[in-house]
């Protein structure tokens, strides 16, 4: 079935020039380091210049599982226990962009705020 | 309790309405009820995999695992919903036809099954990671809510399982010589987006960087974090910021697709 098989080909073929045509590295990029105990964020606000992207390197402390996540930042992100994680936020506006673990979503929250 | 419905809730509310699109698309062939929970079930075994391995998942390249690791699986899904299309296409009218040709029919109706089956193994296991991992943080250490917190986790995964048979029966409404055309459309439209939802996590991973300009903000008119708008990210891609590059992987899946429906399917006529 020639035309089964060809599908999948080209397919794969429209993604990889996709990935490949990915540009040069993104510009130099603000580093904030997060770490998440007992349902907490530390520290719970934190701040980064307007228009250049973002690197949220979180450190979860307890021992179980935790989903980062943003509504406004875009990012969603399942962070197991004990573990570290790298979160790519492009570049933002200046504003206050909350973020929380979603399985505890009314206590555990933080903000990021652009300036 | 409500807290554990609606985390729940949340996350199998998409694999519902993919498994309720996929029953409605295999209503008429043969064994497809056992093909599709096959899925389903390879799908939950998936997840607890992946949950039980999230963390060196994440770990993989340079701690982008995830990322990369959602954006394969919805590429996956991606060619198997275009696979079953472009199949449909050609072989659509053999099966409407019934009776005739009936044996070929069901032969060759097993491999578009695989192909749908494999679509809602993903779905289920992309989903399902979260719940298990959720389900399973809770239940190990806190001990005195864990019976709320489990009850909460079924109620979701019963509402779950309510979007999946609304959407079916929604869908079998449609009479029957209007539904193939129907579930044509929803197929593309799932299958362009979830590709856009790869491009967004190649996004995340930094592994595609070309055209990353947001297109347009319609957060004020549809957020795509309401229930609507979930629904309407899940069925058709939408979402409230899209990158340029998602836009252009959306409209490519949906010229590839129709094209190779053309090609592909035209000589059926003449059979």
């Amino acid at each position: 079935m020639p035309a089964a098989l060809k599908l999948p080909r080209t397919l794969l073929f429209a993604l990889a020039v996709g990935v490949l045509a990915t540009g040069a590295q993104a510009q130099q990029a603000t580093e904030i380091q997060l770490s998440y105990k007992d349902k907490k964020f530390d520290p719970p606000e934190v701040s980064a210049p307007a228009n250049t992207p973002i690197v949220i390197k979180l450190k979860n402390l307890d021992a179980k599982a935790m989903e980062f996540e943003s509504r406004t930042l875009k990012v969603e992100k399942v962070v197991a226990g004990g573990s570290d994680a790298v979160i790519n936020v492009r570049a933002q506006k200046p504003g206050r962009y909350e973020f929380f673990d979603e399985y505890n979503e009314k206590i555990a929250r933080g903000a990021l705020v652009v300036k | 309790m409500l807290a554990a419905l609606i985390i729940v809730f949340r996350e199998v509310f998409e694999a519902g309405l993919i498994v309720g699109i996929v029953l409605a698309v295999t209503r008429s062939v043969p064994g497809r009820n056992r093909w599709i929970a096959g899925g389903v079930v390879a799908g939950v075994l998936g997840a607890c995999v992946v949950a039980a391995f999230a963390g060196a998942i994440s770990r993989l390249f340079a701690g982008m695992g995830q990322e990369l690791f959602n954006a394969a699986i919805l590429a996956v899904a991606v060619v198997m919903l275009t696979w079953h299309n472009v199949w449909m296409a050609r072989h659509g009218a053999e099966l409407a036809g019934e009776l005739r040709a009936a044996g070929q029919a069901v032969v060759e109706g097993k491999k578009s099954l695989l192909a749908l089956a494999v679509v809602v193994g993903v779905a289920v296991l992309r989903e399902g990671s979260e719940v298990v991992l959720f389900l399973s943080g809770v239940l190990a250490t806190e001990a005195d809510t864990a019976w709320s917190v489990a009850s909460g986790g079924v109620l979701g995964l019963a509402l779950g399982a309510a979007v999946c048979l609304l959407t079916y029966f929604g869908l079998l409404r449609i009479p029957a010589r209007a539904l193939f055309a129907t579930t044509t459309v929803l197929i593309a439209l799932l299958a362009a987006g979830m590709a856009a939802q790869a491009a967004a996590f190649l996004e995340r991973a930094n592994w595609l960087t070309a055209l990353d300009n947001v297109v347009w903000d319609s957060g004020w008119l549809l957020s795509d974090s309401s229930l609507a708008g979930r629904a309407l990210h899940t069925l058709i891609g939408y979402t409230d910021q899209p990158t340029a590059m998602q836009l252009a992987v959306y409209v490519a899946i949906l010229l590839i697709t129709f094209a190779l429906m053309r090609l592909v399917g035209a000589p059926v006529r003449t059979a």
